[in-house]
């Protein structure tokens, strides 16, 4: 069991075990001996919900990759093959198929389509000429998958580019739909307060698949009170800004990726007399991120600048707890003492691996050029020059620094400026395109179309209004105390959950909020819903 | 799905239709059967358990027995060609799609779910090995009853639309009327799932004229923006190219054309693709950048062919002693010119590869082509050009130092191309703010700048904390030394 789960107010335990419920249902439709395809994407999702041994429970004796070409040799009854539906799999899909089915003895052949089967890709499967080769085509709906104690994910990487680039909602559906999963373990929420758009949308879907089943009632006590959706593109800045804390530091740096992030592998080597350093390991060291790990809990969300003195604080109190064992006299003080060892030498192991990341993440933030970077941001976003072309941006570009970085850059001046003067856009774009290639007018556009760059319209800048009124900014903050909204450069989202969790705790309409922020984005506001 | 287990089961299980199951009854329900089987699995979820507290780690910190660790383990190594997939690739995807016969009744859902019918399939040797050949393919399919009632045309858009979203058999062929059609889009549009709405879609594009399609998408905006996906999903250009040219989106349809060029890998024809793009409708800014790829694209085809030829003949020594790393084909202009600062830097304007005229066709602004060039010519050691690119001379004859990008910048591009002391000194001596000054002469060790310097500011006590940095009886020491016991000095600490 994922124990980390249940520490929560909520147990999250329930909902991984009825995932995992599902997947044994499925497997044992498909009797006898398996071997299952992967659409490598998937492992990571997968990975947080299940191990292998319950799939080796099921008779899955091999897996591979979903490759091109043909399947590897595999002495089984079943190939079931998990993917996600894109056209572009069910290519190879029907390559391996269509292979294997000239190999000779007949295979039973499976679908799983990750989160839900598509009718395009079946169409497609069908112009391939495999369709009928499939005896189960079925869906799995991992809409919600439980991460941690507070905190479940989508994992749907692609879902703001979907619904504001490609114009395509199905996310939102997907949202709801786990929503409707989550309240049919753990009651019917009560309230629901959204803000945004696709908010809206989500909100509409939930109801309108409520009334579709007037007929079943759910009779679980609700254990949320409270459902507040948020459209990311209510605020555009904080996904720009760098993230501060420990954890958003290491996925700035590392990139955290299904809660596992790979680092370099030469500061977690074992110190040990003997083998001088001889075989350092090339493979990366990949470790997992979760509240399971007490003392990550504690830090994940500190600003990176009080880890250290966390760390410290804890290297002293294991070391004193190793010492006791001089204290101990009697046979009982031993026993006692020998009992504790396991959990000293798990914090022991915790303790060592942070201090080895904190070490890894401090070589960065203490360069100068991160200094510089940072330096930008808080100018932007307290409002300082977002007129002008700006002399670090500039510099990044003159020395090809990676694009990601200089895109973020220009982006977030241009949300804190309202959108750019045409001249300093016009000038970020050509110096842009002359570094990095011109194909990256395709880019540039996507960007604007997104709302996340655009020329500045109607000559005035809305941004320090807000900034003022929201209270998204903070001087002099200490960074050592708990709270540290700005120093997270979470500005607006944490404020804006704040202020949007108050007047929806009293129960009354957040109506102020809402007309400052209409505002903001231009976008209709809308009085909380009515309970469901 | 309400699978009552045991008997019934094992019955559907152990028949030739073993991949049936009922759901007919809770068809309503099904939207919650997850949830539901969830909830009813509670009270014996806390026993099953299989992964345990005690996890094994590998080295690479995968635990052992996770996903990802097992299809390591378990698949080995598996030999898979490339070329194979590519080409079934180039025969399914794209043009061709929009092409592939369709079945005679064409789009239907519930041809699905018929098994291995299609006439002359790949699949005919296994049917005949296979010794079941009845078998049905159709998981979610209901009982015969359903199958019936889906061609009893009483069904509405709407619980067409509900059926398709839960996957099921449905027909759309019996909504003939254009009015029938749109309600049915509608319906779809209502629920935001793409999926449906694209079924819908595919059945619209089908069976209405392009230009009833277009007009009637004009304004159902959520669904014309699957339409736009989906298209640029399977590749049809073409039709997008005319649903833009409806909609009289210029630009999206400009840009559209203009992604076209990343699929031409023969440099020529991209060339000329690049060229039929010039005259599409960007704005006026875009225009521009769209010409300048095309001409850069031309000069880089002459260059490449050029510097070939001279490399392979082996007679020009900057390429036999900098062999070159990749072709110069499809850079970026700053690579570009970097390329051309390094390995043509003398060139007379007139030739395409000389750097002067890359600067001028291009309009390079005068801070972007002083850090290339200095960046270049830096590298290869060539410091008398580098000398050259920030002299100026006045009227009066005189020469002076002048750097557009300031003189830090030109140190730390220097210091990062390993220039020797002696160069470095005179440009950190160029800095006109003393801090900066000081900080970059400590930074890069060029201790007469640092001793000079803390001497006119008349800073004792920094120059006696210097003293200590430089190494024991150097020449340095013993300048230091020599200022502090100088007598003409009025130190200011």
């Amino acid at each position: 069991m994922a124990a980390h789960l249940s520490y929560g107010r909520v147990n999250l335990n329930v909902l991984r075990e009825a995932v995992r419920r599902e997947l044994r249902e499925f497997l044992d439709k498909c009797a006898g001996s398996k071997a299952i395809v992967w659409d490598e994407y998937l492992t990571g999702p997968f990975g947080l919900i299940a191990q292998y041994s319950l799939l080796k429970e099921h008779e899955v004796e091999k897996m591979f990759t979903l490759k091109g070409s043909r399947l590897p040799a595999a002495d089984v009854k079943n190939i079931i093959f998990f993917v996600r539906p894109r056209l572009e799999l069910m290519d190879i899909i029907a390559e391996n198929v269509l292979s294997e089915d000239r190999r000779g003895p007949a295979r039973d052949f499976h679908i799983l389509f990750v989160p839900r089967r598509s009718l395009l890709c079946e169409q497609r499967l069908k112009d391939l000429g495999v369709l009928g080769s499939f005896i189960h085509r079925e869906e799995y709906s991992l809409d919600l998958i439980p991460f941690d104690g507070d905190l479940l994910s989508m994992e749907s990487e692609g879902a703001f580019k979907e619904c504001y680039l490609d114009g395509d909602q199905t996310s939102l559906y997907h949202a709801a739909k786990g929503l409707m999963t989550l309240q049919a373990l753990y009651g019917t929420i009560p309230q629901i307060f959204g803000k945004g758009e696709c908010a809206r949308q989500v909100a509409n879907m939930m109801i309108r698949m409520k009334r579709e089943f007037t007929g079943s009632q759910n009779s679980v006590f609700p254990v949320f009170d409270n459902l507040l959706l948020l459209d990311r593109n209510v605020d555009l800045l904080t996904p720009l800004a760098t993230q501060l804390t420990y954890e958003g530091l290491i996925d700035e740096i590392y990139g955290i990726q299904n809660s596992y992030v790979k680092l370099p592998p030469e500061k977690f080597v074992p110190k040990k007399q003997g083998d001088s350093g001889k075989e350092l390991p090339t493979e990366a060291k990949k470790l997992q991120l979760n509240s399971a790990e007490e003392l990550y809990a504690e830090i994940r969300d500190k600003n990176f600048n009080a880890v250290g003195s966390v760390l410290s604080k804890k290297a002293k109190i294991i070391s004193a707890a190793f010492e006791e064992r001089h204290n101990a006299k009697t046979v009982g003080e031993i026993k006692q003492f020998v009992s504790q060892l396991p959990h000293m030498q798990a914090a022991r192991g915790s303790l060592a691996n942070h201090t080895s990341i904190a070490e890894l993440i401090k070589d960065v933030t203490t360069s100068e050029d991160f200094f510089d970077k940072l330096t930008v941001e808080q100018e932007f976003m307290s409002g300082i020059d977002t007129d002008k072309v700006n002399n670090y941006i500039e510099d990044c570009i003159a020395q090809k620094h990676p694009l990601i970085k200089v895109l973020r850059l220009v982006c977030l001046q241009s949300v804190c400026n309202s959108g750019l003067k045409q001249k300093v856009l016009d000038y970020y774009k050509r110096e842009v395109l002359q570094t990095y290639g011109y194909e990256h007018i395709l880019t540039l556009h996507n960007l604007e179309k997104a709302g996340l760059l655009k020329p500045q319209t109607g000559g005035r800048n809305s941004y320090p209004t807000i900034r003022k009124t929201l209270r998204l900014w903070m001087d002099d903050v200490n960074e050592q105390v708990l709270f540290p909204f700005n120093y997270c450069t979470e500005p607006h989202g944490h404020l804006l959950c704040v202020q949007w969790l108050r007047p929806a705790q009293r129960a009354a309409g957040p109506a102020a909020v809402t007309a400052r922020l209409a505002e903001h984005r231009g976008s209709p506001s809308h009085p909380p819903r009515a309970p469901l | 799905m309400n699978r009552t287990k045991g008997d019934e089961e094992e019955y559907w299980n152990s028949s030739k239709f073993k991949a049936f199951t009922f759901d007919d009854e809770d068809d309503e329900l099904s939207q919650l059967k997850e949830s539901k089987r969830a909830v009813n699995s509670l009270r014996d979820f806390v026993d099953d358990d299989d992964d345990d507290e005690l996890e094994r780690v590998s080295w690479s910190g995968e635990p052992v027995g996770s996903i990802s660790w097992s299809i390591k383990e378990t698949a080995g190594h598996s030999g898979s060609t490339h070329e194979g997939r590519e080409q079934l690739k180039s025969r399914n995807s794209f043009s061709s799609y929009a092409q592939l016969p369709k079945p005679s009744s064409t789009y239907s859902l519930s041809s699905f779910f018929r098994g291995r019918t299609r006439p002359g399939s790949f699949q005919s040797l296994s049917d005949a090995l296979s010794d079941t050949p009845a078998k049905s393919y159709a998981p979610e399919l209901g009982r015969p009853k359903g199958e019936y009632r889906d061609y009893s045309n009483d069904w509405s858009p709407s619980d067409t639309v509900r059926r398709l979203r839960k996957g099921k058999v449905c027909s759309l062929e019996r909504f003939r009327s254009l009015q029938d059609k749109l309600q049915l889009l509608e319906e779809a549009e209502s629920m935001h799932d793409g999926n449906v709405i694209t079924a819908v879609l595919i059945f619209l594009k089908r069976t209405l004229s392009k230009e009833i399609l277009f007009r009637e998408l004009e304004v159902r905006q959520v669904a014309l923006r699957h339409l736009i996906h989906f298209l640029k999903e399977i590749g049809d250009q073409k039709l997008l190219i005319d649903l833009f040219r409806f909609l009289d989106r210029t630009e999206e349809l400009a840009l559209s054309h203009y992604r076209e060029h990343l699929n031409i890998q023969d440099p020529e024809k991209r060339k000329e693709f690049l060229k039929t793009c010039i005259s599409l409708p960007f704005s006026a800014e875009d225009s521009a950048h769209i010409q300048d790829h095309y001409t850069l694209l031309e000069r880089q085809i002459i260059i490449e062919a050029n510097d070939r030829h001279l490399e392979s003949a082996g007679q020009t020594e900057i390429f036999r002693k900098h062999p070159r790393k990749a072709s110069i084909l499809n850079m970026p202009l700053v690579t570009t010119l970097f390329y051309s600062c390094f390995y043509h830097y003398a060139e007379a304007e007139g030739t395409f590869s000389s750097p002067i005229n890359l600067k001028k066709t291009f309009k390079i602004p005068d801070k972007q082509y002083v850090l290339t060039a200095l960046a270049a010519r830096a590298k290869l050691r060539a410091w008398h050009d580098v000398d050259a690119l920030f002299t100026t001379k006045n009227w009066l004859g005189y020469t002076k130092k002048r750097a557009p990008i300031g003189f830090h910048r030109v140190v730390e591009i220097l210091h990062k191309n390993s220039a020797p002391v002696q160069i470095l000194q005179e440009y950190v001596n160029l800095v006109e703010d003393v801090d900066t000054k000081l900080n970059l002469a400590t930074k890069f060790k060029c201790h007469d700048v640092v001793i000079d310097t803390c001497r006119d500011l008349k800073d004792r006590q920094q120059l006696l904390a210097y003293r200590s940095k430089v190494d024991k009886g150097s020449a340095e020491e013993e300048k230091i030394d020599a200022i502090l016991s100088s007598l003409q000095i009025r130190w200011k600490n």
